[in-house]
């Protein structure tokens, strides 16, 4: 008999007799009533807790605001994909920029040297963010690969206003997650950080030193 | 059944084990630093885990986490079957191990048929409970640890004294020493500076390791998900960056839905280190497809029993099994706090590894864990599942004696002639009222003649003298007083 | 979380279960209990076959010895009158554990039924009697130590210190980690003694840090371990009972 058939052989003939499933009441998941402004105001106070940066910019002049970072951080070699609209205007607006712009939209092992050693930052889009946590959602894709939010010292993530939702499990259920999962799907709250040496707090422990959100109204 | 036995741990580590608990017990109390290391921490996570349920329902959120977790140990061998299909349609190639040393094998196996030289490990308890790293080891493949706790653990030839902060006995003194003697830094106690060499260093080992392996939080049968929750990246580095992952999970660790994630991540992440969320929660589904640039070529689970069905055949037992690994039973329990985690000579130490260690190594060998706890309560208080800890270690404490169930591994190991004629005796005292008022009498006469050294007792306290006159005669005098009043 | 517990008015009688410590150890505790309930008009039964709720047996797995013991107690309260217990833990053992220890015997109702009449002591002057206390004793500085039964197991973390709290001349501190086990734990003191003494050195350093002049506890097993761990140092700090500590203060 396999492992398999003998583990769940073992489970299927429980002594104590099969075991009844309770239901689940998740109210308290969800419904917190926070008005946009209420939702904005706690996702910048938790993301900011956790030494996140939240930069607010008009919708329009975004690139502006990216650009400011870049400046203002030093950043001369930036990661970023080519086919999603954040990449394509930051590409557009950064043509004429002292910044290299870094392909990420091939193949990780043709530029891993160059991704873990030589760029400054990476630039992705974000599928929206969660107010009671300060967390930003994000699945990766072909054109924004999932290291590229990962391995450069500092992650530039661009989120809408409108796209913070109160809780995760809201996001969970709007965005119908259980029906279907990308190869991998993200939360995340802040930069890398450790608090293994002391419970002395670091960042940029494996992850990125920094955390910039561009907020988009 | 149990691979968990003493001796098999790498070679140079240093060794506890639960038969020696009073010893090591002993040690840590006397050694200053420890104590130090731990009740600051502690008070730091208990501090923190207050603060972040402060505005919540806690007591419904802790009821919708405990009911996930029976939902899905009720439905425990389907969920299995379905996260087995649900994997195997993203493409994660699904194994199954009876126990530590079949997962060893297997893993092993996955490493050599990929000619795999360098393993690079997330954290992961349940390759602790099996010992993996010394297995691979024996195999000539090196397994190293990318968490900063498990590297610097790893690197100064220890075990984690606790679930979560697996460095946390150590203080950053004592880390920068290891930090210079081990990785040949120059000494530094600037923690920025350390985190920073431990960067560099592991950045190179990630790029050449053949294979990541990891643990998982939660494994969603409904969409065929692993769930690791992590704040250094190291996790998601682990699983992305080699082209082969694999995931080891005990079995207990499936739940139904996607949406059952939801109040598991907050109460875990709340309960452990009083985060409203970690850095990341890393939800995997499958190898990179065809048109993806990143991400392993081969994602596997093994799916380990090692005890755990055993576990799972007794009501009362079961509860054991609902634990999503948050560590607040360690941090809230006051002989934890003060004997800290290698004390207890197991994997998973404090009070849930008092519960969960006698099934997987025996009672015989653990006979000292379920009585090392006061039955205070604070682990049941916390516990974000609702696991009645307590109830669990009384229960233990009957098996051991060989009055429960029969049940558990090395049940009766415990009963000695003559700790049960004692208790057969006073059991003879307590039933026996006029006896028992004799002997209270008795005890009152010989009060100032009963000895001032009462064993360990009076080693830290006073010993306490029988009263004079029992309450029992007090009570009668006191009615013959209102009786000649009235 | 402890049920939201439903408390009756105020009976005629009570009966007390004094507790074995109590018994051998403290039995002006018991007494002064009997006072204070006396003191509100209720007439106090004192079973006298009683002799000890079987927890020790109980707590170190000598499960078949508890349940004998236990079950000679549950004859003892054939009235359905409300029990007063001096102490959380004996409490705790005789609400929440006799229920269990006898699921499924013949005694299954019986011990169900004595669970639901059982009161700590605190608890039954605070909910049921009301009690207002006017002290007379002399200006002191106290700490309560309430213990983890009477905390956790019973949920009572209040009714110590709201009765402290009544008497105009102590003022009640706290003492750091005040929720924190003394180390006590009935046969853990014997089978780990040595954590235990760590435990209680702990307790008995931060009652005497918070400033406090004596600590007042509702349960037997803690005033042994703490006093007597203060005493051992020499300290000037004492211990008492909470029921002995009100009635030298309000009674008579």
């Amino acid at each position: 008999m396999s492992a398999r058939e003998t583990i769940l052989g073992r489970l299927r003939r429980r002594l104590d007799g099969p075991l009844t499933p309770p239901v689940s009441d998740f109210s308290v998941m969800s419904g917190r009533g926070w008005s946009r402004e209420e939702r904005l105001r706690r996702f910048t106070a938790w993301i900011t807790s956790v030494h996140g940066e939240v930069i607010h910019t008009p919708r329009a002049d975004w690139t502006q605001a990216l650009a400011r970072v870049l400046a203002d951080k030093g950043i001369r070699r930036l990661a970023l994909g080519r086919a999603h609209p954040v990449a394509a205007e930051a590409r557009a607006a950064l043509a004429e920029a002292e910044v290299t712009l870094v392909d990420a939209d091939r193949p990780v092992d043709a530029w891993r040297e160059e991704l873990f050693f030589r760029t400054e930052a990476g630039l992705t889009s974000t599928g929206g963010g969660v107010a009671e946590t300060g967390s930003l959602w994000l699945w990766p894709t072909p054109d924004e690969p999932r290291l590229l939010s990962l391995v450069p010292p500092i992650h530039i993530a661009v989120l809408d206003a409108e796209a913070i939702e109160e809780t995760l499990f809201d996001v969970m259920e709007r965005h119908a997650w259980g029906q279907g999962m990308p190869t991998n799907a993200l939360l995340i709250s802040g930069p890398s950080k450790t608090a293994d040496i002391e419970q002395t707090l670091a960042y940029g422990v494996h992850g990125p030193r920094e955390l910039v959100v561009l907020l988009r109204h | 059944m149990s691979v968990e036995t003493p001796g098999v741990q790498t070679p140079g580590v240093q060794t506890f084990t639960p038969q020696a608990f009073h010893r090591q017990a002993h040690d840590a109390l006397g050694n200053p630093q420890i104590r130090a290391n731990f009740r600051s921490a502690m008070d730091g996570l208990m501090g923190k885990r207050r603060e972040a349920f402060a505005d919540w329902e806690l007591e419904a959120l802790r009821e919708l986490g405990a009911s996930v977790r029976l939902r899905a140990l009720a439905q425990l061998p389907t969920l299995l079957e379905r996260l087995e299909a649900n994997c195997q349609a993203n493409g994660i190639r699904v194994h199954w191990a009876e126990d530590g040393e079949a997962a060893c094998r297997l893993i092993r196996e996955l490493c050599e048929a990929r000619g795999a030289k360098a393993v690079i490990k997330g954290k992961s308890m349940v390759t602790e409970e099996m010992h993996l790293n010394a297995h691979l080891e024996t195999a000539g493949i090196e397994a190293l640890e990318s968490d900063l706790g498990e590297y610097l653990v790893q690197l100064n030839d220890q075990t984690p004294s606790h679930i979560i902060m697996p460095a946390i006995h150590l203080n950053t003194d004592e880390i920068a020493d290891v930090m210079h003697d081990k990785t040949g830094i120059p000494h530094t106690r600037d923690v920025d500076a350390m985190t920073a060499a431990a960067r560099a260093q592991l950045r190179e080992r990630f790029m050449a390791a053949d294979v990541g392996i990891t643990g998982v939080n939660f494994a969603v049968a409904e969409t065929g998900t692993l769930c690791l929750v992590e704040n250094e990246g190291n996790g998601r580095m682990t699983t992305t960056v080699p082209p082969v992952h694999i995931a080891v999970t005990g079995i207990e660790k499936v739940v139904e839905q996607l949406r059952d994630v939801a109040p598991l991540y907050a109460l875990l992440t709340r309960s452990a280190t009083g985060q409203h969320a970690t850095t990341y929660l890393n939800m995997i589904s499958g190898p990179r497809k065809s048109d993806e640039q990143g991400g392993p070529e081969e994602v596997h689970l093994v799916l380990v029993d090692n005890g755990r069905s055993a576990i799972y055949q007794d009501d009362e037992l079961l509860d054991t099994l609902r634990c999503i690994r948050c560590g607040a039973c360690m941090n809230h329990c006051p002989v934890y706090t003060r004997v800290g985690g290698h004390s207890y000579g197991t994997t998973y130490p404090g009070p849930i590894g008092s519960i969960l260690m006698p099934h997987l190594m025996g009672l015989e060998a653990t006979k000292d864990l379920p009585t090392a706890s006061s039955l205070c309560g604070a682990c049941g208080e916390v516990c974000p599942v609702k696991i009645p800890i307590p109830a669990l270690l009384t229960r233990l404490r009957r098996e051991a004696v060989g009055e429960g169930r029969g049940n558990v591994p090395g049940a009766g190991s415990k009963r000695t002639k003559t700790e049960a004629a004692a208790w057969k005796a006073w059991q003879w005292l307590a039933t026996h009222p006029g006896a028992w008022r004799g002997a209270a009498g008795v005890a009152g006469k010989l009060g100032p003649l009963t000895p001032g050294k009462l064993g360990p007792w009076s080693d830290h306290r006073v010993a306490p003298k029988p009263a004079r006159h029992s309450l029992h005669a007090l009570v009668k005098r006191h009615r013959s007083t209102i009786e000649e009043e009235s | 979380m402890t049920p939201i517990k439903c408390y009756p008015p105020k009976p005629p009688r009570v009966y007390l279960f004094g507790t074995c410590l109590v018994d051998l150890f403290f039995p002006e505790a018991g007494l002064d209990a009997i006072r204070l309930l006396e003191r509100e008009g209720i007439a106090v039964v004192f079973p006298e076959d009683q002799t000890c709720c079987g927890q020790p047996a109980y707590t170190s797995g000598y499960q078949d010895e508890a349940r004998a013991v236990a079950a000679a107690q549950l004859e003892l309260f054939p009235e359905p009158w409300p029990i007063v217990v001096p102490s959380g833990s004996c409490g705790g053992m005789l609400r929440h554990h006799y229920p269990t220890l006898f699921a499924g015997t013949p005694l299954e109702a019986q011990a169900e039924a004595v669970a639901g009449r059982v009161y700590e002591l605190t608890e039954f002057l605070v909910h049921v009697c009301h009690l207002t206390l006017e002290d007379r004793g002399e200006p002191e500085t106290v700490a309560m130590h309430t213990s983890c039964s009477a905390r956790r197991e019973m949920g009572l973390a209040e009714t110590g210190p709201a009765l402290l709290a009544q008497l105009g001349q102590v003022t009640l501190v706290e003492q750091a980690r005040a929720a924190e086990c003394c180390g006590f734990g009935g046969t853990f003191a014997v089978r780990h003694p040595e954590v235990s003494a760590a435990m209680v050195e702990d307790k008995s350093r931060a009652i005497e840090a918070a400033g406090a002049e004596r600590f007042v506890t509702s349960d037997c097993g803690c005033l042994m371990n703490i006093a007597g761990r203060l005493a051992h140092r020499d300290s000037e700090v004492e211990g008492e009972h909470i029921a002995s500590y009100l009635w030298r203060r309000v009674g008579k």
